[in-house]
């Protein structure tokens, strides 16, 4: 077997925001690589919520725009679905989603106001308590792990390539520029580099001397039985963000998340906790006609955020080929446009279609270093004398 | 700098357990029982939780055993299926007089403890339920000693009333005593198939056959001649093409010949008038919760599979959690004896005694002196024969049959990696991936098939198409089947309802703090437009 060689763009990270880069440039006839430590999307990109409702985003009406044809131009199923209906059980919730509604209303998205009768007759399994709620004409749902698959073949149909199972542990540059990706597998001579490595991208960054401040989190979501498809375009709210699947479960998430530490390149346990009865209350809550359902599954995922929970999608200064991207924790809905912005980073060194500049990485150059302690984002002290007092006792 | 608080992380609010047990035991069999009395009898106080008697609901969703809808109707009433519990495991009545605390009826549907990337539960512990609420117990040490399941093999029919699998026949019979069957039909002639066939007829069901994919019975020779005493007959080199009945009832199966390289033969088909057909063909160890906990879990055939990496005493890979019994490897001889399972739950319970510190250690080896070494090295490998069964199947049956009944995906859509059919997809033949292109770009991953085909997704939680998934990967890779890697387990591991969930003791705190995502106040925030508006808030809206 060859070495693979190098390729005009290497990509560092195969989730949804690296494999829709790799796939828009691959379709405009760029030679890119898109390199993995483990399987395509596996992680946080192939499980989440699968909305794609964030128009308050500069990336956000390319977001609207491009959904509806995702199917055909991927040449794979997303299960896109459009629309959300907001169900808020009280008024704090109803005035949280009157906010994001007039944010919506802002860009030009339209909104209809439901009563709770409204809301009940278009979601019957909504109870009495209930108090009203939104129904946007704008926004959906997608399925995260069909659609990342569909970004890595799509991307691969058009030339090219992937790498899974592949660690990066290094990046050259010289005279300014990056020039090399070296890998478990070798080394990839690259023109552009991206970094799009999600919890790990500031590792990467700080190859190339460059700090991205990021804090990893872990979150937790839950799965139930199927029931019957009720409204397509999928209902949330309670603290809850999800939807039901095409197939017919309910799939949501919320409350509180964990922060953590990523140490390295490897890839971090992803436990549930009992968290997941919290979660299934506030499910039961939303959906009292539903309360019955079985919860057959539940998930967690890591995701990272900045510390104004805001993107950063940047193409570098020093080295000036290379792209950092992360989406702070909210990557999979965006990820058709956020895709197609950086491989216009990549091609033309700008964004055509929207300006990033609130997204810029020098937003943080002034961020002090222990900003995760100062917010309180940290981990909590490992438990190392309990653990090794139950040690103790069992050795023999 | 002092360390501040987010307050709406789980810092400080993780869920906190009702009560913390020096020491749980997971199942009430023999393994559990001897765990439980021998760890109560050293001074520990002792919780031995088992989940029958199991709601019939869940029976009738095939969990956690393959009950093949054949429950009599009078074990809907719970007091009866208790009180036929109790009756059959005489075991449970000797641990409450040894002050043990028995939760019958008390399903574990979660196992959790603190690692790199969890860190805020006050210690590990166990989600429980019962029919009425559910609830999270903490423990010291915990024997796991939960078991093993049917291996599941789909044939067409299979999802009719009437097919099930040996231990949950083993089950309706013994536990219960309520087997609605009359005429059976036995699929695997090993000790398995034939001490099922034997108790069936024990308990005055018909057995209308025994089939055998290989061309020799495999099972013991006396227990052979006994049932061919008794009139039973043994289809060797046959294989099930199909269950019939057109209500939804098995009302028969149609076997065919197989000849001597294992090919069907044409124009053999034999038709078997049953009511009940039972896969007998191989038994699985229930590791889904020593599997969340994250306890190293190598492949053994001569055990059934993946089974706990223990050491002399039965513990696991990660400290003060045991196995004991089928779910720590289960093999053939284990059926006939069943002491090897009691006296693998003894040496784990004594264990568990001397690491708290309740019996010295030289009484811990007095008893361990009195038990048999584990014997675990005679057992043959079983995946050969199971690889040989879906062979067989697959010739006699073909490609077009649902692997996983809950999702509907056969062995076909499995291997074409195909979409799920309710999408309606018509892929562009020429942009089609199959199994061969994804292992193009990779080794063979069965959470990855599943997550692409939805096989193993349903309401039985993959239970009974877990395994032949696996062979089925690894017979189309042309991979041994060691190299298929365990599809991941995820709690719950038994299916409940929210209501049954929802946690009545949820702090206050958790409630308040409570936000759809992060609850970073500019997360939000109008960010097309730089710099932001500094009244901008858009916390704890969701992604």
């Amino acid at each position: 077997m060859t070495e693979p060689s190098g390729a005009s763009v290497v990509i560092i990270g195969g989730g949804v925001t690296g494999l829709s880069a790799g796939w828009w440039l691959a379709r405009a006839g760029v030679d890119v690589l898109v390199l993995d430590k483990g399987i395509v999307g596996w992680e946080a990109s192939g499980r989440n919520g699968g909305g794609a409702t964030h128009v308050y985003s500069p990336f956000g009406l390319e977001e609207q725009t491009l959904w509806p044809q995702m199917d055909e131009l991927l040449g794979y199923p997303t299960e896109y679905q459009p629309n959300r209906i907001k169900a808020a059980l009280s008024e704090e919730q109803l005035g949280l989603y009157r906010r994001n509604t007039e944010i919506a209303a802002e860009r030009g998205f339209r909104t209809d106001v439901l009563d709770a009768k409204q809301l009940k007759e278009l979601v019957p399994i909504i109870g009495d308590n209930a108090i009203g709620g939104f129904y946007w004409h704008f926004g959906g749902h997608a399925n995260p792990q069909r659609t990342v698959q569909a970004y890595a073949w799509a991307l691969q149909d058009h030339g090219g390539r992937i790498l899974q199972h592949t660690t990066v542990t290094g990046i050259r540059t010289s005279g300014g520029r990056v020039t090399t990706v070296e890998t478990t597998r070798g080394s990839f001579g690259a023109d552009v580099v991206i970094i799009a490595a999600g919890p790990q991208t500031g590792l990467f960054a700080a190859m190339l001397g460059v700090y991205v401040p990021l804090a990893p989190a872990r979150v937790e979501m839950i799965v139930t039985e199927p029931l019957p498809l009720m409204f397509r375009g999928g209902v949330d709210g309670n603290g809850l963000y999800g939807r039901q699947v095409l197939r017919g479960n309910l799939v949501y998430g919320g409350g509180p998340h964990e922060w953590i530490e990523v140490a390295d390149m490897g890839t971090p346990e992803q436990p549930s906790t009992p968290l997941l009865r919290n979660l299934a209350r506030r499910l039961a809550e939303l959906f009292p006609g539903a309360a019955h359902l079985r919860l057959i599954r539940s998930w967690a995922g890591i995701v990272e955020n900045t510390p104004d929970g805001m993107p950063v999608v940047d193409r570098l200064t020093t080295p000036d080929n290379a792209i950092v991207a992360t989406m702070s924790s909210v990557g999979f809905g965006l990820s058709p446009a956020v895709g197609k912005g950086i491989s216009e980073l990549a091609r033309h060194g700008r964004c055509l279609f929207a300006d990033l500049g609130a997204l810029r990485l020098g937003r943080f150059a002034d961020t002090p270093r222990d900003w995760r302690e100062r917010l309180g984002w940290i981990p909590a002290p490992e438990r190392t004398r309990a653990n090794a007092g139950l040690l103790a006792g069992v050795a023999h | 700098m002092s360390r501040g608080t987010d307050p709406k992380s789980i810092a400080g609010k993780a869920p906190r357990a009702e009560r913390r047990v020096p020491l749980v035991v997971v199942g009430a069999g023999a393994a559990g029982v001897a765990a439980a009395l021998e760890a109560a009898r050293a001074g520990v106080p002792v919780m031995l939780v088992d989940e029958n008697p199991i709601d019939h609901d869940l029976m009738a969703m095939e969990v956690p055993l393959h009950f093949g809808q054949r429950m009599a109707r009078s074990l809907r009433s719970r007091a009866l299926a208790l009180e036929r519990v109790v009756e059959a495991n005489p075991g449970l009545a000797e641990a409450v007089d040894a002050g043990v605390d028995v939760q019958l009826g008390t399903a574990v549907w979660g196992a959790f403890r603190n690692g790199p990337t969890l860190r805020e539960l006050e210690g590990s512990m166990l989600g429980l339920a019962d029919d009425r609420r559910s609830w999270l117990i903490g423990y010291d040490r915990l024997i796991v000693a939960a078991g093993a399941r049917d291996l599941g093999m789909a044939f067409a029919g299979w999802e009719k009333a009437g097919a099930m699998g040996a231990n949950g026949a083993h089950a309706l019979m013994t536990r219960y005593r309520g087997l609605a069957s009359r005429r059976m039909v036995v699929l695997g002639s090993g000790a398995l198939g034939l001490t099922t066939a034997a108790l069936a007829l024990e308990r005055g069901v018909e057995v209308a056959g025994v089939v055998e994919v290989a061309s020799e019975v495999r099972g013991d020779a006396a227990l052979r001649r006994a049932l061919a005493g008794k009139g039973v007959r043994v289809y060797t080199a046959h294989a099930v093409r199909e269950a019939r009945g057109a209500t939804g009832e098995v009302d028969g199966v149609v076997l065919v010949r197989l000849d001597g390289d294992g090919r069907p033969v044409a124009g053999s088909e034999t038709e078997i008038a049953c009511d009940t057909v039972c896969l007998a063909i191989g038994l699985v160890p229930n590791v889904e919760l020593l599997s969340l906990l994250g306890c190293r879990l190598p492949f053994r055939s001569a055990l059934g599979g993946f089974v706990p990496e223990t050491d002399d005493r039965g513990m696991t890979s990660v400290p003060g959690v045991f196995a004991a019994g089928d779910c720590a490897g289960f093999h053939e001889e284990m059926l006939a004896d069943p002491a090897i399972a009691r006296d693998q739950g003894r040496l784990a319970g004594i264990a568990a005694a001397e690491s708290l510190g309740a019996v010295s250690r030289g009484r811990a080896e007095a008893v361990r002196a009195e038990l048999r070494q584990p014997d675990r090295g005679r057992p043959r490998e079983v995946h050969g024969d199971w690889q040989r069964w879906l062979r067989a199947l697959i010739d006699v049956g073909g490609w077009d049959v649902n692997v996983c009944q809950c999702e509907e995906v056969t062995r076909r859509e499995l291997i074409d990696v195909r979409p799920p059919r309710y999408l309606g997809w018509q892929p562009d033949p020429a942009r089609a991936r199959t199994l061969t292109a994804v292992l193009r770009d990779g080794p063979v991953n069965p959470d990855q098939v599943k997550r692409l085909t939805r096989a193993g997704m349903g309401p039985c939680q993959g239970r009974r198409c877990r395994e032949q998934v696996a062979l089925l990967l690894a017979l189309e890779a042309g991979t041994p089947i060691d190299r298929i890697p365990l599809a991941t387990y995820r709690p719950p591991v038994r299916p409940l309802p929210l209501a049954l969930l929802w946690p009545h003791d949820e702090p206050q705190e958790v409630r308040d703090q409570w936000v759809g995502w992060f609850g970073i106040p500019t997360q939000f925030a109008p960010q097309w437009r730089a710099p932001l508006a500094a009244d901008a808030t858009t916390a704890g809206a969701e992604p």
